[in-house]
């Protein structure tokens, strides 16, 4: 194993987090294969692939999980051996497979603030004039625009960055597009031209029963790749969002704490999702004293105020890591054990919702005939709950996960301003936002990290609202009959 | 359904009501934006602020500057620190002179002026206080009527407050409170090692306190063997040994007066449960008195009517004369009447009032630095021409307190007297470049400290013999901060050539153990990974709370720290003290938080402890500072320098980093204040009325959708 | 009803008793008496001496949860969890660490939380039903449509931006009112007009959605149809039947959070610099003062408790078809 790492130049680092996630894709994984054998389930779902709208987001949605998963492999890159020969070390800072892909933007950090795209620093400093006199001037930055000979070109190698840059995005997009031809047509048939027709008219083939959107994802997909493209062009000339005050690229930071915000928007449903399913269908279920202390537990839960809750977790948890500073060889692995004790207790405080809506449900499905059946049969408990109840209040489930994630993703926001929310060293929105308060009051304002974040978060939790309410609208069985009717 | 109709009807018209009765005090009023109401704005009334509750107003208990801020315009010790004169000068406040000095031998018998620090076992303080001094109006110095206890809701529902003349035993029963086990007073451990019988009088306390633990103790009945009352004016204070120091403690609150009838009256049980304590409502002699303490919102000082005379400064340093700090030569103060401190938790909307002129001074936060304030050719601070002409006024002064990163000297890897541990300190100091942490994190409001002493404090030298060799070299008259080649080549002699340790050749990772939790800290701890990185050391954040934190320095497991140091008093013991080795954090818990333990200074800090200032306690000095900077257990850090700022219609302010009762100095304009208040507040009302047009251009619209589907179902009725 | 009433308070105390031993398990056993004093007690010159001090003078010096210094009954309740939870039941919040009355200032704070809460709520209530009508109204119109667009935009961003603008626009570029603090009667007006218009306007997006539901639902029900085919304009079947019987579900689903109205918005409340009891407990959060937190944990569970008890009692009030049992 370790001449395989030494092979590689890395090792790698398993973060908690890192693990729940990748867990969570082969879940997803799993319930995907599971569906596509099961007309009934996969219903609702073509409900929601027919919607431009869902396929829209859920290109962008995508977009950020890629990156949040790149941002999920964690590595300890070897440091360089000082003699050949010698054991190989590891650093102690751990990298994503992301950093190592934007390279240069992580390592490249100016001194101090400076504007979006900007060649100078944003406050003057004393700088050494020609004749060795020094006048406060804005110094010019030590990456950002650096190959420039002279700043005045600033803006014209912008504008020819950014042509080539949507040039190099529709290129991509041509690329996607003549797969998707080609595996269309493996699919399906039909001439190649034919095909291309099809999806960017949108004209729908007789012999396709579910005819998804296509033009519409394409045409996100066109956006999502030039912008891409662009980035890249710009990202390796300038700070496309400026830097934060001890110089450190704003973009990057902006596209690190996607990863922060994913997990505290999945893990936490996740980790919550078992007790809720559990403890509601139980509660539901049998009834009688089960049902009461079940409901006790979650009317106890439900009336502690979630920020002091969450707050002496957190406060606990920081105990337990200074207690044993030892198990955590890096940085990472301590901010991670916080930030997955966050998702932990931001699902004790939310579970108790989900719980309640599932013993209702579970209080009707019980008193339906093909239960009492069952029950007169002789079926066990678990068979029923598991056969019978389970698949039918599966919908709520999904409804409520979907709906909660970008709660989540605001509240990270909200709980890192009381100070309780993730570790203080990760890249988070919540900590950009925070430390962004203070910028705000300078003179001449420093804007672009609450716009970073702002951007970044707002795409992201509004793709996700936009996804939800159609998953909602196609799960949910009242909302369906209302549409009918109007 | 009507019965409905009329009472949402009624609703909407009580809130249409409520509104414009809301809004006429907003239109009446001058300033839409005035976070006061405007009486008191065209008289003599100082508009300040404060960030969080003061913990403790108690005297004996107060030791922040939070705090001081108001007990130090309240209580009056025997000495204060003259307002103008630099270097820092005592002079008497309560005390009609300099206090009397004898030194006594073992048998209490006087010894002679120039007696060695070896024969003198005790000193004698003697204080005679000025004549006629009164208390401020305050209830407990009037007959209290028990039955109307229970209706006082504040200290302001007492009729009638009385006053007393202040007396010797106020200042005598206040040091045995020092010694009170449940005042907790923080120079209590401190000052027995000083003053004669205080552990003592604490054991009888204790004792008295277990027979009778809910009861007031009048400490009148206790005697405290250190302390003599001689008459109504004068009483002795005896402490062990020389400490010339001790004076600077008698310019604390510490010392000031406190009459037993005070402590009495707050013992009340019903007070205690109104909140209403000795420790938010002090009660003193000075020039202002505390009338409304209320922590959630505003505190306000107002004029002492029974204060004594007390006159402006008639000399100070050559240059006030022309800054026109002496204009009030001679005049009696107090100037002002109110002093409001309100309540602001963040910096921004503080500096943002003081912008619109509703405070009247502030300090700078780094952030709003650029705006503020330029640094001129010679590094030079100055104020923007946009503040210039707003009349500002900035004030810099170099603080007497001290930011360092210390090294835990009892951890294996970068403690230790061993040459190794050494040349490793020594190379990260090169390496952790703080001229460029105070150029970024501190807008440059700081200097890079060569040693521990900053400047102002006796021992401190400017220019080339008082830079760190360890870390500069001298170049071209300045101080030059020495290469990351050196300190590479340091660590290599340290043997961990490239970060590696020689032999395993494992990569030498660091432990920083922080308390992070503010928006800064990010950056700050990412700046302070990426030093270490310049000469290829990993270094680990370890985050933590308070408390942690605490704990870790005291069982000493910490590596790395940050910690910080703010002078009690202007003298080279104050800060040198906390590199002495019985002073030691770990398990000891005192100050010397490094847990540095040199016996080379440990003996030349005794032996410069107890000088008087001059050349020979000037060599002394230099001496330890060739120990401690080879020696490398802190690294230095910076001074941070206090930059402040006044608005134009504020006089007689000087930066003065000792003193704590200046406020009565203070003189303002208000007539001035009034009218640039207003010029600056102009509200901005168009995008008021353009967001209302693009309102209207919104509803319009629908609106007539409704009257046309209206209609049009009308129509479908008809037919 | 009253009967029901009662069980439903004896119902409330083993609830209050679960969350007392929560807060008691994290607040105490975590973060250790010697952790409070040291924290109280300041940077300078601590000594264990002190320390000691600090606990004996508070009754922190007593054993957790068993006492085996003490006789009998006492081995029990001489201890810091019987002593510490029978306090606060009797709603004697102790003293704060800084030494002042908990009960005294949480009366004092309770004010201008409820000058901001109220009105926010009110002025939100009534904003979102309006709109929330409005877009029923132009259902299946490019106004519907862009009504939906732009609640789920305003849903979709933090509460802080809406905070951080709202104060840098209003209160710093346009000098319309101060930019934080407070003053007591009247003069709160100028305070309290941005924190509540703030509020408001983040509500919005959630609450027009919610609301808009409830109401298609309700457009839904046969009284609808029954009223559409009497002939009655559209205008009124909307702003008459549906409004009136959506009251119902709306009503019954606001009165829960009322009582928490007096527990004060954390993060308005702390950026504003309003006095309240959202910004105590941010306070005593950072300055780690757990009596405090223990409070208003208290507090705030039985606030919502009570909410839960008007909410099934509001629920009988304006749907008789309910009954209690």
């Amino acid at each position: 194993m370790s001449a395989l790492y030494a092979l590689v130049g890395a090792k790698p680092l398993f973060l908690w987090t890192d693990l729940l996630i990748w867990l969570l894709v082969a879940v997803i994984l799993f319930g995907v294969s599971y569906t596509r054998k099961r007309p009934h389930l996969l219903a609702p779902w073509h409900r929601v692939a027919r919607s431009r709208l869902a396929m829209g987001s859920l290109v962008v949605l995508l977009v950020y999980v890629v990156i949040g998963l790149l941002d999920s492999i964690h590595y300890r890159p070897a440091l360089e051996q000082s003699e050949p020969g010698d054991e190989i070390h590891y650093a102690v800072e751990a990298r994503t497979v992301l950093d190592w892909l934007v390279g240069d933007l992580r390592e490249a950090s100016e001194k101090s603030y400076s504007a979006p795209m900007a060649t100078h620093l944003y406050s003057r400093e004393n700088v050494e004039g020609e004749q060795g006199v020094t006048q406060r001037d804005y110094p010019r930055l030590k990456y950002g625009g650096n190959h420039l000979q002279d700043p005045q070109q600033r803006s014209g190698d912008i504008t020819q960055s950014l042509l080539l840059g949507s040039v190099q995005g529709l290129l991509l997009w041509s690329l996607i597009v003549l797969m998707l031809v080609l595996w269309l047509r493996y699919r399906k048939g039909g001439s190649p031209l034919q095909r291309i027709v099809t999806l960017l008219r949108g004209h729908a083939d007789v012999s396709e029963k579910q005819p998804l959107p296509w033009p519409t994802i394409l045409w996100v997909t066109a956006l999502v790749s030039v912008l891409l493209m662009m980035a890249i062009q710009l990202g390796v000339k300038y700070h496309i969002l400026g830097t934060d005050k001890v110089g450190q690229d704003v973009f990057y930071q902006a596209v690190k704490s996607i990863r922060t915000g994913l997990v505290i928007g999945t893990l936490t449903t996740l980790i919550m999702l078992p007790f809720a399913v559990m403890l509601g269908i139980m509660a539901g279920y049998f009834r009688g004293w089960i049902d009461d202390l079940i409901q006790y537990t979650y009317t106890t839960l439900n009336s502690i105020p979630g920020v002091l809750l969450i707050a002496a977790a957190i406060l606990m948890i920081q105990v337990y890591i200074d207690n044993n500073a030892l198990l955590f060889e890096t940085t990472e692995e301590r901010s991670d054990l916080r930030l997955l004790f966050l998702c932990i207790i931001l699902g004790v405080t939310s579970w108790t919702g989900l719980c309640r809506l599932l013993r209702g449900e579970t209080l009707k499905l019980r008193e339906m005939d093909y239960i009492t059946a069952s029950h007169a049969f002789g079926v066990s408990h678990l068979r029923i709950i598991t056969r019978h109840i389970l698949p039918n209040v599966m919908h709520v489930v999904l409804i409520s996960v979907v709906l909660d994630f970008s709660g989540l993703v605001l509240a990270e926001a909200v709980l890192s301003y009381v100070g309780v929310g993730v570790d203080p060293t990760m890249h988070s929105w919540g900590n950009m936002i925070n430390g962004a308060r203070l910028e705000m009051a300078r003179e001449p304002v420093v804007w672009w990290t609450l716009l970073a974040s702002f951007l970044f978060m707002f795409v992201l939790v509004l793709a996700a609202n936009l996804f939800s309410d159609v998953v909602r609208e196609a799960f949910d069985p009242r909302v369906q009959s209302r549409g009918e009717r109007f | 359904m009507n019965s409905n109709r009329v009472k949402r009807c009624g609703i909407s018209k009580w809130l249409l009501a409520a509104l414009l009765y809301g809004l006429f005090p907003l239109l009446a009023s001058a300033n839409w934006n005035s976070p006061y109401s405007e009486e008191g704005v065209e008289s003599q009334v100082l508009y300040s602020s404060f960030s969080g509750r003061p913990k403790h107003l108690d005297p004996a208990r107060s030791y922040s500057s939070n705090e001081y801020t108001f007990i130090g315009q309240i209580y009056e010790p025997p000495l204060q620190y003259h307002y103008l004169k630099r270097p820092y000068q005592l002079e008497p406040l309560g005390a009609v002179e300099m206090p009397k000095v004898t030194y006594l031998d073992q048998q209490g018998d006087p010894l002679p002026k120039d007696a060695s620090i070896e024969q003198i076992v005790y000193s004698l303080y003697e204080i005679t206080l000025r004549e006629g001094v009164q208390y401020q109006p305050h209830p407990a110095f009037s007959p209290v009527d028990e039955v109307l206890l229970d209706r006082m809701e504040q200290l302001s529902d007492f009729p009638q407050p009385g006053s007393r003349t202040l007396t010797a035993d106020d200042y005598i029963y206040q040091i045995k409170r020092l010694a009170h086990p449940a005042i907790h007073s923080p120079i209590f451990g401190l000052m027995t090692e000083y003053i004669v019988g205080l552990q003592g009088l604490r054991d009888q306390l204790k004792e008295a306190r277990k027979e009778s633990p809910e009861q007031w103790l009048d400490l009148r009945k206790f005697p405290l063997e250190g302390v003599e009352r001689v008459d109504e004016q004068t009483y002795r204070i005896k402490i062990k040994g020389k400490y010339p120091q001790f004076l600077y403690w008698l310019a604390m609150p510490f010392f000031a007066p406190m009459p037993w009838e005070v402590e009495q009256f707050y013992e009340r049980p019903q007070l205690k449960q109104k909140n209403i304590t000795l420790d938010w409502y002090p009660v003193g002699t000075g020039p202002f008195m505390l009338t409304v303490n209320n922590p959630n919102r505003k505190m306000v000082l107002e004029r002492n009517p029974n204060y004594h005379a007390d006159f402006y400064p008639n000399e100070g340093e050559a240059t006030d004369q022309a800054q026109g700090l002496l204009e009030d030569a001679g005049q009696p103060i107090p100037f002002l009447d109110r002093i409001e401190f309100s309540l602001e938790k963040e910096t921004i909307p503080y500096w943002n009032k003081f912008l619109q002129g509703y405070y009247d001074a502030s300090g700078i936060s780094s952030d709003s630095f650029d705006q503020a304030v330029q640094l001129s050719g010679s590094g030079e601070a100055q104020l923007t021409p946009e503040m210039e002409q707003q009349g500002m006024r900035l004030q810099t002064s170099v603080s007497t307190s001290i930011y360092y990163m210390g090294f835990n000297m009892a951890d294996p890897v970068v403690g230790g007297t061993s040459e190794r541990a050494r040349k490793l300190r020594q190379a990260i100091s090169i390496v952790v470049d703080y001229e460029e942490y105070i150029s970024i994190f501190a807008n440059g409001r700081g200097i890079p400290a060569q040693g521990p002493l900053p400047a102002g404090i006796f021992g401190h030298q400017a220019g080339e013999a008082g830079i760190n060799p360890t870390v500069y070299r001298w170049q071209q008259g300045k101080p030059v901060r020495r290469s990351i080649d050196e300190a590479k080549a340091l660590l290599v002699d340290a043997g961990y050539p490239n970060g590696r340790d020689a032999e395993s050749g494992k990569p030498l990772t660091l432990y920083f153990d922080v308390t992070a939790s503010g928006p800064d800290d990010k950056a700050r701890m990412d700046w302070y990974r990426k030093q270490f990185e310049k000469i290829d050391l990993q270094l680990v954040i370890r985050n933590t709370d308070y408390n942690r934190f605490q704990d870790k320095m005291l069982n000493g497991s910490a590596q790395i720290f940050l910690w910080g140091w703010n002078a009690d008093y202007p003298d080279p013991e104050n800060f040198l003290f906390l590199l002495y080795g019985p002073n030691a954090k770990m398990e000891k818990n005192g100050e010397n938080a490094a847990n540095y333990s040199n016996p080379e200074f440990d003996r030349l800090f005794e032996q410069m402890k107890n000088m008087e200032n001059s050349p020979e306690r000037q060599q002394v000095i230099h001496q330890i500072m060739a120990i401690l900077q080879d020696d490398a257990p802190w690294l230095w850090g910076f001074h941070p320098k206090n930059f402040g700022l006044y608005h134009r219609w504020y006089r007689n302010t000087k930066p003065n980093l000792m003193a704590n009762n200046t406020l009565k100095y203070a003189r303002l304009d208000p007539v001035e204040r009034n009218k640039m208040r207003k010029e600056w507040n102009d509200p901005v009302l168009w995008p008021l009325w353009g967001g209302g047009l693009l309102m209207m251009a919104l509803v319009v619209p629908a609106w007539l959708g409704i009257r046309r589907k209206e209609r049009q179902s009308l129509r479908v009725e008809v037919k | 009803m009253l009967n029901y009433i009662l069980r439903r308070i004896l119902y409330a105390i083993p609830i209050l008793v679960g969350v007392n031993l929560i807060t008691f398990f994290l607040f105490f056993v975590v973060n250790t008496p010697d952790d409070m004093a040291r924290m109280q007690l300041g940077m300078k010159h601590v000594t264990p001496e002190a320390i000691d001090n600090w606990k004996q003078e508070r009754g922190y010096d007593r054993p957790l949860f068993w006492n085996d210094a003490a006789a009998g009954a006492g081995q029990a309740t001489e201890t810091l969890l019987y002593s510490e939870s029978t306090k606060l039941f009797r709603f004697d919040f102790g003293v704060a660490d800084d030494g002042r009355d908990i009960g005294g200032d949480i009366r004092e704070r309770m004010g201008p939380s409820l000058a901001i809460a109220v009105p926010t709520f009110i002025l939100g209530l009534m904003a979102n039903i309006t709109f929330a009508l409005l877009m029923v109204f132009f259902r299946a119109t490019y106004l519907e449509l862009s009504g939906v667009v732009l609640t789920v935009v305003l849903m979709s961003i933090s509460g802080l931006f809406y905070i951080i603008g709202g104060q840098f626009v209003v209160g710093k570029l346009m000098h319309l009112v101060p930019i934080s603090g407070y003053e007591s009667g009247l003069d709160a007006f100028r305070f309290v007009l941005l924190p509540v218009a703030i509020g408001v306007i983040s509500g919005i997006g959630s609450g027009v959605r919610w609301y808009r539901t409830i109401f298609l639902e309700e457009m839904g029900k046969d009284y609808v149809r029954t009223a559409r085919a009497k002939g009655l304009p559209e205008g009124r079947v909307l702003f008459h039947h549906v409004l009136r019987n959506a009251m119902i579900p709306i009503l019954t689903g606001a009165v829960v959070v009322l009582p928490l109205l007096f527990m004060g918005s954390l993060i308005t409340e702390s950026f504003f610099g309003i006095p309240g009891l959202g910004s105590y407990t941010i306070e005593a959060i950072n300055a780690q003062d757990f009596a405090i937190v223990r409070a208003m944990v208290f507090l705030g569970a039985v606030l919502y408790i009570i909410g839960l008890l008007l909410t099934d009692l509001s629920y009988t009030l304006v749907d008789p078809r309910v009954r209690l049992s």
